[in-house]
C-alpha cells in the first residue's frame, strides 16, 4: 500500500506541472495586467513596476523564474498585497478555512449520512419525501442567498450570534459560516446516500444476510452502510478540497479571513503570483486528497487492491 | 555626545506624557469599529492607492500640512511656513512638540527621507508622479538623475524642511496633504528595508499607531502617545475592517458591529431612507462620472455628432431614476464646490429634453445621419450592476437620435487597459480628486496619460500652461474657465453626473462631518455614551 501511495505521489509532480505551466501562460495571455487600473500609469512609473516584479524580462524566464522560486518553497510577493508575500498570505488564511471546512465537512457527513439512510429505508414514505424535499432545498438554494438570510435571522432579527466578523476566532462567530457552509453539503451527501443505500439494500449479499436471520439493525450498519458509503468517500475527495479551501462568498459576507476569496480576487486584480499560489496549492490539496480517498476505498472494499 | 537642555526636558516631558496618556486609556478605552469597504493592499504610505488605505494610513501618518474635519487644509506637522515672491521655494517650520509612536523626534530629514524614496526608481511607486513639480522629481523618478540629493527637498535643520518647486504650482500645498508626501521614519525602514510595515515594526506620526493587522479580517490602531494633539484624541483605538460585500456590512452595522462604514448597498437606498435615515449620509463629492470620446475616432471628429451625443442624455432620469442615490446631474467637467472655480457648464443646461432631443436629431441629420443610415457606435464599460443600467439607459437614449449602440463591457483591469490603448469609442471612466483643485480635472483634457480620449486643444493647452505659472488665484481661476469653457463648447467629453459620498454614520459618532474629499480622520471623531 505504501508503494502504492509514494508511486502516486510521484506521478502527481507532471500533472502539478501541466497545471502550473498552463496557469502562468494562460493568466499572462488574459487582457489587462496587474498595474491596470482607473486611472493610467506615466510610462515611466510603469517601466519602474515592472522592473520591480521582473516582469521586465522575457516571459520564458519569467516562467523559469518562477519554476526556480517554486523548488525552494518561493511563491513570490503578491502584487496587490504588497505588504505580505503569497506564502504569508495562504498560510495565514488556511488554518481558517481549515478548520471551518471540516467542521463543515463533519456536519454534512454525520447529518447527510442519517438523513440519507433515514430516507432509504422509508423509502416513498412521507418521511423520504419531507428529507429529500428539503435536501434538494438546499441544493437549490445558494449560499450566497442563504447567508445573508442566517445574517438576518440569527444576527440581526434575534441577535443571538454576531452578524459577521471574525472576532480572534470566537465559536459564536464560527457557527453560522460553518452552517452556510455544511447544509448543502448535508444536502448532497443526504441525496447520495439514499439512492446509494436504496440500490444496496436490494442486493444479494443483503437477502443473504437477511436469509441468515441476522437483525435488520445488523443488516444495515455491517452490511449495507460500508457499501452504500463507496460513491459518498468519491465524493469527499474533491468536495473536501473544495470545502476546505475556503468559500468566496461565505469569507465575504461573515468577514472570515480564508483563502477563499483570493481565488477570486487574485484573478480578477491580475495578481499573477497569488492566482498561482492559489493554483499550485489548490491543485496539490486536489491530488492529496484524491489518494487519501482512493486508500480509504481499499479499507473500505476488501476486493479492490492496490499492487 | 551634546544633548540640549531643551532637548531632554522636552524629551523627559514628552515621556511623562506618554505615560499618563497610556495610563488614562486603561481607565476608560474608547474603540471605533469602522467598516473602509476594501482590504488596503499596503500600509506603506509610499505604495497606497486608494480612499479604503488612505482611511487608515491617514490616521497613522501625517504630512507637512493635513485636513480639518470638514476637509479643509490646515496645518500639520509643520507648525508655519513661507513661500518665497516667486512662489517656488517653500520653507516649512516643523512643530517641536511631536513624535513618532515610538518616542523619537520627527524631523525635516524624516520628510526629505520619504520623498526621496517614493521618488526613487527602484521603489516603484505608482504615484510617484504626484509630486513632479518638485525640482528634479521627475529626472530622478525617470532614472536619469541618479543623485538623490540633487532633489528640491532639503533638511536645514532639525525642524526646518525647504521645498523648491521646478515652477511655482499653485495647488501644491493641497497636494501636500497626500499620502505620497508623509514623512517616514528613517530609522525604522533603514532597520527592516521593506518589512518595516508590518505590525510590531512600524512606527507612525499621525494620531495612531498600528498594533494588528490580520489580512481579511480587520486592522487594529491604538492612539499615538508621542502624537502632538493625543490630548484631544478622544478614541483610543480604532478597528478597520474591509468590508467588501456591502450587503453584509449593512448588516453588521445594524447589528451595531460597525460604528461607520464607507459605502452602503445602494440598492438598499430606499429602505435606508425610509428606516436609517439619520445613519444614513449622503454628500457631494469631488469626482466626476463621464464618458470619453475617442477623438481619434473618424465617426467622433464631427463636434455635431459630440454635441448631439451629449444633449440627448437625460441626466436627470440618470440620477433621478436609474442611480436614485443622491447624485447630482453634471453639466460641467469641473465638478462645483471648489472655492473660486466657476465651474464652466454646457451650451444646452436648462434646455427641456424633448428640444434639447429634438435639437441633437437635426445635429445628427445635417451630419448625414438618419433612421435609415444610423450611426453604429461602441460604448464600453467595466462590469459593474450600476455602470450596465446607465449604459442601458444611454443607449436607449441615444437611439432616438439614429444612434445604433453596441454595449461591450469587461472586467476593470481589461477595461482600463483598452482604453489605454485607445480602443474604444466612447467608454465609462470616473474622476474623484486627489487634491482640491480644478486643475486636477482640467489635466484629464490635456496630452497627460489619463486624457483617454485624446482631445488636443492648442489654445487649451496654453491656457492650462499660464494658469500653472500663474499664483493670484483669481487671473489662474479664470485661465481654467476659459479652458473649460473651451472643451465644453467643443463637447470633449460627456460629463453625466458627479459622484457623492455614501457612509453609514452611527447616531453615536460625534465629529464626523462630511466633506468634499470624504475625508474623515479618526482624530476628529468621538463615541457618545
Amino acid at each position: 500500500m505504501s508503494g502504492y501511495a509514494l508511486r502516486r505521489l510521484l506521478q502527481s509532480i507532471p500533472t502539478l506541472l501541466v497545471v502550473i505551466t498552463l496557469s502562468f501562460f494562460l493568466m499572462r495571455l488574459a487582457p489587462g495586467g496587474p498595474f491596470d487600473g482607473e486611472r493610467k500609469l506615466p510610462p515611466e512609473i510603469e517601466a519602474n513596476l515592472l522592473a520591480a516584479y521582473n516582469m521586465d524580462q522575457p516571459l520564458y524566464l519569467q516562467y523559469f523564474d518562477y519554476l526556480a522560486g517554486l523548488l525552494v518553497g518561493d511563491f513570490g510577493p503578491s502584487f496587490k498585497y504588497k505588504d505580505f508575500s503569497v506564502t504569508e498570505l495562504i498560510w495565514s488564511g488556511f488554518p481558517i478555512s481549515f478548520e471551518l471546512g471540516m467542521w463543515a465537512m463533519l456536519i454534512g457527513l454525520v447529518f447527510g449520512i442519517g438523513f440519507g439512510c433515514y430516507a432509504a429505508l422509508r423509502q416513498n414514505t412521507p418521511g423520504d419525501y419531507l428529507v429529500m424535499s428539503t435536501a434538494m432545498a438546499g441544493i437549490a438554494i445558494p449560499n450566497f442567498v442563504m447567508a445573508p438570510i442566517l445574517t438576518l435571522v440569527f444576527g440581526v432579527m434575534l441577535g443571538w450570534l454576531p452578524a459577521g466578523g471574525w472576532n480572534d476566532g470566537a465559536w459564536q462567530n464560527k457557527v453560522l459560516p460553518i452552517l452556510a457552509l455544511a447544509l448543502p453539503q448535508i444536502a448532497y451527501i443526504a441525496r447520495m446516500t439514499r439512492g446509494s443505500m436504496i440500490e444496496v439494500m436490494g442486493a444479494q449479499f443483503i437477502r443473504t444476510a437477511r436469509a441468515k436471520g441476522i437483525s435488520e439493525r445488523k443488516v444495515v450498519t455491517r452490511h449495507a452502510l460500508k457499501s452504500a458509503l463507496l460513491p459518498v468517500i468519491s465524493y469527499l475527495g474533491p468536495a473536501t478540497a473544495g470545502v476546505i479551501t475556503g468559500s468566496v462568498v461565505i469569507e465575504q459576507i461573515f468577514g472570515i479571513p480564508g483563502i477563499g476569496r483570493y481565488f477570486v480576487q487574485a484573478a480578477l486584480n491580475r495578481d499573477y503570483t497569488l492566482v498561482m499560489g492559489t493554483v499550485v496549492f489548490y491543485g496539490g490539496l486536489i491530488i492529496l486528497f484524491n489518494l487519501l480517498v482512493d486508500l480509504i476505498y481499499a479499507w473500505l472494499d476488501p476486493q479492490i487492491r492496490y499492487e | 555626545m551634546i544633548i540640549k537642555r531643551s532637548t531632554l526636558l522636552r524629551n523627559t516631558l514628552r515621556t511623562a506624557a506618554i505615560c499618563a496618556l497610556s495610563a488614562s486609556t486603561l481607565v476608560s478605552a474608547q474603540t471605533l469599529h469602522r467598516g473602509i469597504g476594501g482590504e488596503p493592499g499596503t500600509l506603506d504610505p509610499n505604495h497606497v492607492s486608494g480612499n479604503w488605505e488612505d482611511f487608515v494610513v491617514g490616521d497613522l501618518f501625517m504630512g507637512l500640512v493635513t485636513q480639518d474635519m470638514h476637509g479643509k487644509t490646515i496645518a500639520g506637522m509643520a507648525k508655519d511656513w513661507t513661500i518665497s515672491e516667486d512662489g517656488t521655494v517653500y520653507t516649512f517650520n516643523l512643530r517641536k512638540d511631536t513624535g513618532w509612536s515610538d518616542g523619537k523626534a520627527v524631523t525635516a530629514q524624516d520628510f526629505v527621507f520619504g520623498i526621496q524614496r517614493i521618488l526613487n526608481p527602484a521603489t516603484a511607486a505608482k504615484y510617484a508622479y504626484v509630486l513632479y513639480p518638485i525640482l528634479n522629481a521627475e529626472a530622478i523618478n525617470k532614472g536619469e538623475q541618479k543623485d538623490l540629493s540633487s532633489l528640491g527637498v532639503k533638511a536645514l535643520d532639525e525642524h526646518t524642511l525647504q521645498i523648491t518647486l521646478k515652477a511655482q504650482t499653485p495647488y501644491f500645498l493641497d497636494q501636500l496633504t497626500h499620502y505620497t508626501a508623509y514623512p517616514l521614519p528613517q530609522h525604522v525602514v533603514e532597520k527592516y528595508g521593506n518589512s518595516w510595515v508590518k505590525a510590531g515594526k512600524m512606527v507612525s506620526n499621525g494620531a495612531y499607531q498600528l498594533a494588528e493587522w490580520l489580512p481579511q479580517t480587520h486592522i487594529k490602531a491604538r492612539k499615538n502617545p508621542a502624537f502632538f494633539d493625543a490630548i484631544n484624541v478622544t478614541i483610543d483605538n480604532v478597528t478597520y475592517y474591509p468590508t467588501e460585500d456591502r450587503a453584509a456590512a449593512l448588516k453588521r452595522f445594524r447589528a451595531g458591529e460597525l460604528d461607520l462604514n464607507y459605502e452602503f448597498p445602494v440598492d438598499q437606498f430606499n429602505w435606508l431612507k425610509k428606516n436609517m435615515a439619520i445613519e444614513t449620509r449622503v454628500s457631494p463629492q469631488l469626482g466626476t462620472y463621464y464618458y470619453p470620446l475617442n477623438m481619434r475616432s473618424p465617426k467622433l471628429q464631427d463636434v455635431r455628432v459630440r454635441k448631439a451625443l451629449s444633449m440627448a442624455i437625460n441626466r436627470e432620469i440618470i440620477t433621478d431614476k436609474v442611480l436614485k442615490t443622491g447624485e447630482i446631474p453634471a453639466y460641467s467637467f469641473v465638478p462645483p464646490g471648489l472655492g473660486r472655480y466657476k465651474a464652466q457648464e454646457l451650451s444646452f443646461k436648462g434646455l427641456p429634453y424633448g428640444t434639447a432631443v429634438k435639437q441633437a436629431q437635426a445635429l445628427m441629420e445635417q451630419a448625414g445621419y438618419s433612421k435609415d443610415n444610423p450611426l453604429a457606435l461602441q460604448l464600453r464599460y467595466n462590469t459593474h450592476d450600476a455602470h450596465k443600467k446607465i449604459a442601458v439607459a444611454v443607449a436607449a437614449m441615444w437611439k432616438k437620435i439614429y444612434v445604433k449602440t453596441e454595449l461591450t463591457n469587461a472586467e476593470v483591469a481589461v477595461h482600463y487597459n483598452e482604453l489605454k490603448e485607445s480602443n474604444f469609442e466612447v467608454a465609462r471612466a470616473g474622476w474623484l480628486a486627489d487634491y482640491p483643485d480644478a486643475q486636477n480635472f482640467l489635466s484629464l483634457l490635456e496630452p497627460t496619460p489619463n486624457n483617454y480620449g485624446g482631445y488636443n486643444n492648442a489654445q487649451y493647452n496654453q491656457l492650462m500652461d499660464k494658469a500653472a505659472v500663474t499664483l493670484d488665484p483669481v487671473t489662474r481661476a479664470d485661465y481654467m474657465q476659459q479652458a473649460e469653457r473651451i472643451a465644453m463648447d467643443e463637447y470633449a467629453t460627456i460629463p453625466i453626473y458627479y459622484y457623492v459620498n455614501l457612509n453609514l454614520v452611527s447616531e453615536k459618532v460625534k465629529g464626523w462631518q462630511p466633506n468634499l474629499l470624504d475625508s474623515h480622520r479618526t482624530r476628529w471623531m468621538s463615541l457618545a455614551d
